[in-house]
This record gives structure tokens, C-alpha cells and sequence, in this order.
């Protein structure tokens, strides 16, 4: 038996299982296929229900990750291949190539100050534009620029003012093979695709957007530095919509579960915008406000009181755009009073449901059962929820369910005491 | 003492048969609503009158038979069937509706416009109570083959009752029969013998009437060998697909036939028509059926047409308010057949295409109640076949 461990995917989850088995003295390969760890928590401003800043309760375990001495990060890396060889799991590594020298780059940022090609952002959900060198966001670990190849021009300025002499653009992929006793799966989520709810207009109204784009547009490293305008003139919405459930509890969507987070997190959000934006109108469109953990009760109840957020119970039928403001009619039945309401406001929020990243590559690799949510399935979900059917493979945060960063974080412990406890038996 | 007061509701006197019978109905879903309002809101009629779906669901639900049964509002209903589309429990809520109407015609309890329809569909075979021996008074100059008795019917084209006997629709049938005359098609018309297909009686709560009719039709397409149709009407279309019941019959709406003859490369167009399009989605082919490309793979296809579409389409089209019996039931102000014509107009739309009898009639109506004669012309999308086509050289 080997006395090492592999996360797959390194968000909260995938950090928290990192850091837990290397405590024990484990060795551990965090394996992330973005440039940097981080997950969807990087891209949060605000956390419910405490308002803590994401990034600084995070970046903690981002650097102790990267620096600890037993966990080895492969970032940029994707899982090629998995062979179960006795009790070992023998896996191989693919690191896609940053035409960086990692050995060599400082993290300096003199390539991205003067690098002439400027696309839109993932990282900022595709507001504001990055270089075709660039680092994800500034607290990315490792902090190594990376050359996006789509982008590049090839007209060589990095190469000429790197003075770690760091760019490599004839840089190959690389395969590593590594073998490990047992595997923590924390794959994480993606945002339900809300172009598939077609009468709520996004993609073609330019002022509904996601969650998502809200806590980039709320954050003060964000695209607006903070400040939230809308997208199809750069004002300051004085009326906001919070449309629940999209691509939740919704047969039409194929998706039938409660995505668990979304009441609080447009709770949150709608707090944090009337913080910007004082004056600020906010309405909440809900079917059911779930505010069921810790301090959740009390933090939608704050919302009302403290912060005059306005919920409705009405589930949002449809959204019309009046083509010469670009503002957007929210239509939906106040239940509660049997009212047909056509609301009118400046900018619509889209609370997104969770679903499972769509990787039939990775299952061909690891084929983990899966329950009829998507999500990854485990032993027994009452006294079993991190245990999956292959032996010596353990799954933690949203790759499992739907969770908020708390939940996500206990079961990334649960996940690493159960791998710990398997490495130790042989 | 307590369970005695008189505004005070006790569950175990409220009517469950009620909602059992509902739910028998057609309603078998109703127990998975959870009243989030999608369905009232969805409501091309609801926005302007006491409609609200999501309210009359849960009352039936807990029983109040007598309050919903005296509902006025319950003859409103166009089943555009958005409600439906958008249900996030597939509760199936215009199910519901014509659950709840059809206990009501069982009680005789139908407004005096709708029964006036029923009976004529009942003694003449459509809903305007017309002598079935002028069934086929539109297509007496054309050359037209008619059903016979020992001879197999290649294709039936079922015209349905506004094509046969309104005015204005029957010049879109003819333009049917002239466009599959020029492509020398081989097909046939039932003549007088066509009775109402029954889509608007199933929607009205005749049930009995309903199944009357399906008999009838279906002994009809028997005695004829009939295996294939085509309908006018997105309507008659949705009968024979999806409520008789029949999986032997390959039927399809005319733009779905004349869109396959384009794959083909049977349809060519050899005539311009240059001008400024759009199409409004039948809710019948859209949002019920899921047919939203055939209609406009036609209007593309023709040389010189501009096409633009309008701001809600494809399966956020809406209802003229023509369905459902609405044809007999008025309801005051605006119908939102106006709002869409003031729409095609900004555009910049110079013709209004449609591809279902009831949207021709509204949507002219409309044309003229807006002021907007001689700015936008409706045309059903077999005219602009018509005006387009290029004939077949034997």
C-alpha cells in the first residue's frame, strides 16, 4: 500500500481534504484543471451568512496548500488515465503546457503590463478582459502567468521583457505518473446554463445576469472595481430582481433537487447591493425561502428588517425586455395575494442552480455511480455520504450534492478521515 | 363550541370526490403542484382578467367544488397551454382547466355562445351550424379529387370547419389545394362527409360529443383507406396526433409536409417576393407539438423574403387568443392578437404570416381594429407558397 492520497479537483473541498490528510502525514497530488486552486469560492465576494470576504477566509488554505511540504499541486492538470494495480491506484498526469517555465517565473506581471491582446475574463465571468498572459486573479496559487495560446499573437514582447527569462513557447504537455492508495473526488459544480430557461431572456437581454456575475460585479477586485452598473448602458440599477430557482425543482429543466444555497445566496447578494447601492429597490421572487443552517434564519430575517429587502412568493413566469430603456419586466403571480405583478427593473438576477460538471471522459476514468441528481452517489447517504462504491475512492463537496462552503468543508474532513483511515489499514 | 362556527372551514366536509373526479378527468397530476404561480403568470389571459390558474388549482385541490364550478373565468382559458409548458412539476395545468370544464358540461353549465358552437358541431359537423352540403362550396372550381369508394386514399388532406366555411380561411385552403395541385400530388378531400376533427369540442369539455367524433372520423378514414393526412390547422393536427388516441395515421400539419418536400427538393420557388417578413407561432405547432423550424424553413426558402422574427417567439410565441373556444367567448378590451400586430408593424414587417386558421382570423381582425389596414398585410403561409412557386414540369 501506498501512504499517499490524490484529490481530484482543487476548490474549498478539494484543499480541505488536501490539508487534512497531509497534516496526517500523508503524501497528497491535489490535481486542478484550472490554472489555479480556488474553485467557484475565488469567485465570491461575500460568504452567508457571516459576510466574511471569501478570499480571506480561503487564501489561508490556498498558500498552506501550496507551500505544505506533503502536498504536491498540479494545477493546469487533468486526469488522463486511472489503473487499479493490486490495492494501488497507478495514476497518469497530464500538465498542459503554460509556455512558462514555472522554475523560473516570479509572478513579476511585467508580460501582462505590456502584452497587447486583451480578451474577456473567465475569472470575472466574461465582464472586463485579461491579457493573453495573465494570471486567473491575483491571489492564484501557484502565482504563475500562463500564455493562452488561442489568444497569443506570437509577437514575442513577454519573451523579451521576462527578465527571469521564464517564457517557453515551444513548452510540451507533460505526463506524470504518480501512484496513491486512495482517491478524494471534489469535482465541484457548474452553473445550471440559464439559456436554457428561454423566457427569461438571457444571453439576449443584456441586463439579466447570473449570480455569478453579481459577486464579480460586487467584489472590489472585480471588473467595476466593485461599483455595479448594468451591463447595457454602465448605470447604477436603482430596481433589482432576484429570480429563484432557475434550473432548480424544475422537471422542464431536468432538474429536479433543491439546489440548497441559491435562497441564501440571493439573500446575501441582495444585502451586499443595497451595501453598494443604499437606495437601492430589491425584490426577491421566490417559491420557497430555505433558510435552514446555521444563523440562516436570522440572516433573512436581518435582510427584511435591518436591510428592507422585499420577498414576493411567486415563482418568475417570465421576463420582457422594454427594448428602449433595456429595462426588464418581471412577470410573476404574487401568490399571496393572487396579484399578476409586471415589475418593472433595471437589472435581473438569475439565482442559477448547481449541477454536475459534464466530463464523460472522467467518467470513463473513474466510473463513480451516480445518483439520478447527477451528483456522484455514495454508500449510504445517511450513515455513509462519503464512501463511494469503488473501493478506496472517497467524495467530498458539491461533487456529492448541492452544499453551502461550510457543509463542503466538514465533509472534505469526513472525506480525509475515511482515506486516512483505508490508507492505514494495509 | 369548537367545529360549529360558520366561516369556519372543516376539512372533513370539504368535497375530495371532486378533486377525485377532477383528477380522473385528466388532471392526475394536480397533487404535485406546489403553487409557486408560474402557470397564473404565464397567462396570456390572466394578465387581464380574474383568470388566475394557479388559484383554481388549489381550490380544487381542497375541495371547494361549488366556488369553481360557479368560476366565469374558467371559459377564458385559449389553451395556448404556456402554463403547461412551463410547469416546473408538469402538474399539466390546462389539463386541469378542461378537466374542470368538462364536469361543468356535464352539468349543462356552459355559457350560451359555447352551446350554441356545441350543437352545431353536434348536428352540422361545425361549430357555425352551415349546411354540411356546402362542407365543400370553396373547392367547386378547383380540381379537386374527392373520396370514393374502393379507391385508396394516398393522402388526405382534412381541410377543418373555418377553412370549409369562413370566407377568408377558405382562400388559404385553396391556396393549399393549388400549391399541391402545381407539385402533382396525389390526394384526396372528404367533401361533405368531413365533420369538426373535435380539438376545440375536447378543449370546450365535451367529452361525449368529443368521442362522437372520433368514431366517426376514425371510421371515415377507415372505409377509405386513409393512412396519411394533412390538416389546414395546427388544431386538427393536435386532434389526430394527440388526442384520438391512434398511432396508424401519419399525420402532419401542412408546413411540416411542404418543409419535407423542400428537403427533398420536390418544393422549389421560381417566383420573388421581396418583401419584409414575420411569423407568428401557432400555440397548436409550437408550444404543444414542438414544430418551430418547418414553418420558417418554408418562408427562408422563398427568393427575396426579408424574415424577421418577433420579439416573443418560438416557444415564447403568444396565443392569439383564438383557441380553446374563444372564437365564442369575448372577453372586453384589447386581445393580444392587437399587441402583436402593433409589434410586426414597428418591425418593420410588410406581411404578418401565420400557419393556423384561428391566428388569420384574429390577427386580420387586429389588423383592422389597430388602424393598421394597408400597412401590414396577414397571409397564411400556403398564400405565400402560392405566390411563389414554382410548378412541377411533367
Amino acid at each position: 500500500m501506498v501512504k499517499a492520497g490524490l484529490i481530484i479537483g482543487g476548490g474549498i473541498a478539494g484543499i480541505q481534504s488536501a490539508l487534512d490528510l497531509a497534516d496526517q502525514g500523508f503524501k497528497v497530488y491535489l490535481v486542478e484543471k484550472n490554472l489555479s486552486i480556488g474553485g467557484k469560492m475565488a469567485q465570491l465576494d461575500k460568504t452567508f451568512p457571516t459576510l466574511d470576504c471569501a478570499a480571506c477566509i480561503m487564501t489561508p488554505k490556498m498558500v498552506e496548500a501550496g507551500r505544505h511540504l506533503n502536498i504536491q499541486l498540479f494545477t493546469y492538470s487533468e486526469i488522463q488515465d486511472i489503473k487499479k494495480d493490486g490495492n494501488i491506484f497507478k495514476v497518469k498526469i497530464i500538465r498542459k503546457p503554460r509556455y512558462v517555465d514555472e522554475t523560473r517565473c516570479t509572478g513579476c506581471g511585467v508580460c501582462a503590463q505590456h502584452c497587447p491582446i486583451e480578451v474577456p475574463n473567465e475569472f470575472d465571468e466574461g465582464l472586463g478582459v485579461r491579457k493573453a498572459i495573465y494570471v486567473p486573479f491575483p491571489q492564484a496559487v501557484p502565482l504563475l502567468y500562463t500564455i493562452d495560446k488561442d489568444s497569443c499573437i506570437d509577437c514575442g514582447l513577454c519573451e523579451k521583457l521576462c527578465q527571469a527569462e521564464a517564457i517557453d513557447r515551444q513548452q510540451q504537455p507533460n505526463e506524470v505518473e504518480v501512484e496513491v492508495g486512495a482517491i478524494v473526488v471534489s469535482t465541484g459544480f457548474e452553473l445550471f446554463d440559464v439559456r436554457k430557461k428561454e423566457e427569461y431572456g438571457y444571453g439576449i437581454y443584456p441586463n439579466v445576469i447570473t449570480g455569478l456575475t453579481l459577486e464579480r460585479l460586487l467584489s472590489a477586485s472585480g471588473p467595476t472595481g466593485g461599483h455595479v452598473v448594468r451591463p447595457s448602458d454602465g448605470k447604477i440599477p436603482q430596481r433589482v430582481a432576484f429570480v429563484q430557482c432557475v434550473g432548480s425543482r424544475d422537471e422542464k429543466s431536468g432538474n429536479l433537487y433543491c439546489s440548497r444555497v441559491c435562497c441564501m445566496y440571493a439573500t446575501k447578494e441582495a444585502i451586499l447591493l443595497k451595501e453598494h447601492v443604499p437606495d437601492v429597490d430589491v425584490t426577491i421572487f421566490y417559491m420557497d425561502v430555505r433558510a435552514y443552517g446555521k444563523g440562516f434564519e436570522e440572516f433573512y430575517q436581518r435582510a427584511k428588517q435591518e436591510f428592507g429587502i422585499k420577498y414576493v412568493r411567486g415563482r418568475v413566469a417570465e421576463i420582457v425586455e422594454d427594448p428602449n430603456t433595456q429595462n426588464l419586466f418581471i412577470r410573476a403571480e404574487n401568490t399571496e395575494t393572487g396579484e399578476i405583478l409586471e415589475h418593472e427593473v433595471d437589472m435581473a438576477v438569475l439565482s442559477a442552480g448547481l449541477v454536475s460538471p459534464r466530463d464523460d471522459n472522467f467518467e470513463k476514468i473513474l466510473p463513480i455511480p451516480v445518483s439520478d441528481d447527477g451528483f456522484f452517489a455514495t454508500l449510504n447517504p445517511k450513515s455513509d455520504p462519503v464512501t463511494t462504491k469503488m473501493e478506496g475512492v472517497f467524495v467530498a463537496g458539491v461533487a456529492e450534492s448541492p452544499k453551502d462552503i461550510p457543509d463542503a468543508v466538514i465533509q472534505a474532513s469526513a472525506a480525509a478521515m475515511k482515506a486516512s483511515s483505508f490508507l492505514k489499514e494495509w | 363550541m369548537i367545529g360549529t362556527q360558520k366561516n369556519v372551514v372543516r376539512l372533513d366536509e370539504l368535497d375530495m370526490g371532486f378533486a377525485e373526479a377532477v383528477a380522473k378527468a385528466g388532471g392526475e397530476n394536480i397533487s404535485l403542484c406546489i403553487q409557486c404561480g408560474t402557470c397564473s403568470a404565464s397567462c396570456p389571459v390572466g394578465t387581464r382578467t380574474a383568470l388566475r390558474t394557479r388559484q383554481i388549482i388549489r381550490r380544487v385541490q381542497l375541495g371547494f367544488r361549488d366556488e369553481v364550478l360557479s368560476n366565469k373565468s374558467l371559459w377564458l382559458c385559449t389553451t395556448c397551454s404556456t402554463c403547461t409548458h412551463r410547469c416546473p412539476k408538469d402538474v399539466n395545468p390546462m389539463e386541469i382547466l378542461l378537466s374542470v370544464r368538462s364536469l361543468l358540461v356535464e352539468e349543462g353549465q356552459v355559457p350560451r355562445t359555447i352551446m350554441d358552437a356545441l350543437e352545431g358541431v353536434y348536428k352540422y359537423g361545425n361549430p357555425w351550424g352551415i349546411s354540411r352540403s356546402k362542407r365543400s362550396e370553396w373547392a367547386k372550381d378547383l380540381r379537386v379529387k374527392y373520396v370514393s369508394e374502393g379507391e385508396k386514399v394516398e393522402l388526405l388532406y382534412f381541410v377543418g370547419c373555418a377553412p370549409s366555411y369562413d370566407p377568408r380561411t377558405q382562400e388559404v385552403a385553396r391556396a393549399l389545394v393549388m400549391n399541391l395541385n402545381a407539385l402533382g400530388i396525389d390526394f384526396s378531400i372528404l367533401g361533405d362527409r368531413e365533420s369538426c376533427c373535435g380539438n376545440e369540442i375536447y378543449s370546450l369539455g365535451e367529452r361525449g360529443l368529443f368521442e362522437i367524433l372520433v368514431k366517426d372520423n376514425l371510421s371515415l378514414f377507415d372505409q377509405y383507406g386513409v393512412s396519411r393526412i394533412i390538416t389546414t390547422s395546427p388544431h386538427c393536427f393536435n386532434a389526430f396526433k394527440n388526442r384520438y388516441g391512434i398511432k396508424h395515421l401519419a399525420v402532419q400539419h401542412y408546413t411540416q409536409y411542404l418543409a419535407d418536400l423542400i428537403d427533398k427538393e420536390k418544393l422549389k420557388f421560381s417566383k420573388k417576393v421581396e418583401k419584409v417578413v414575420t411569423f407568428q407561432d401557432p400555440c397548436f405547432l409550437g408550444k404543444h407539438n414542438n414544430v418551430y423550424d418547418e414553418p420558417r424553413k418554408i418562408i427562408e426558402n422563398i427568393p427575396g423574403v426579408k424574415f424577421l422574427e418577433l420579439s416573443m417567439s418560438g416557444g415564447r410565441s403568444v396565443c392569439c387568443e383564438g383557441g380553446g373556444g374563444r372564437m365564442w367567448v369575448d372577453v372586453p378590451g384589447e386581445r393580444a392578437a392587437e399587441n402583436r400586430v402593433r409589434e410586426a408593424v414597428n418591425i418593420g414587417a410588410e406581411i404578418l404570416t401565420v400557419a393556423c386558421p384561428f391566428c388569420l382570423l384574429t390577427f386580420d381582425d387586429a389588423v383592422k381594429t389597430t388602424g393598421n389596414e394597408g400597412q401590414i398585410q396577414v397571409m397564411d403561409i400556403n398564400e405565400l407558397v402560392a405566390g411563389a412557386i414554382s410548378p412541377r414540369i411533367d
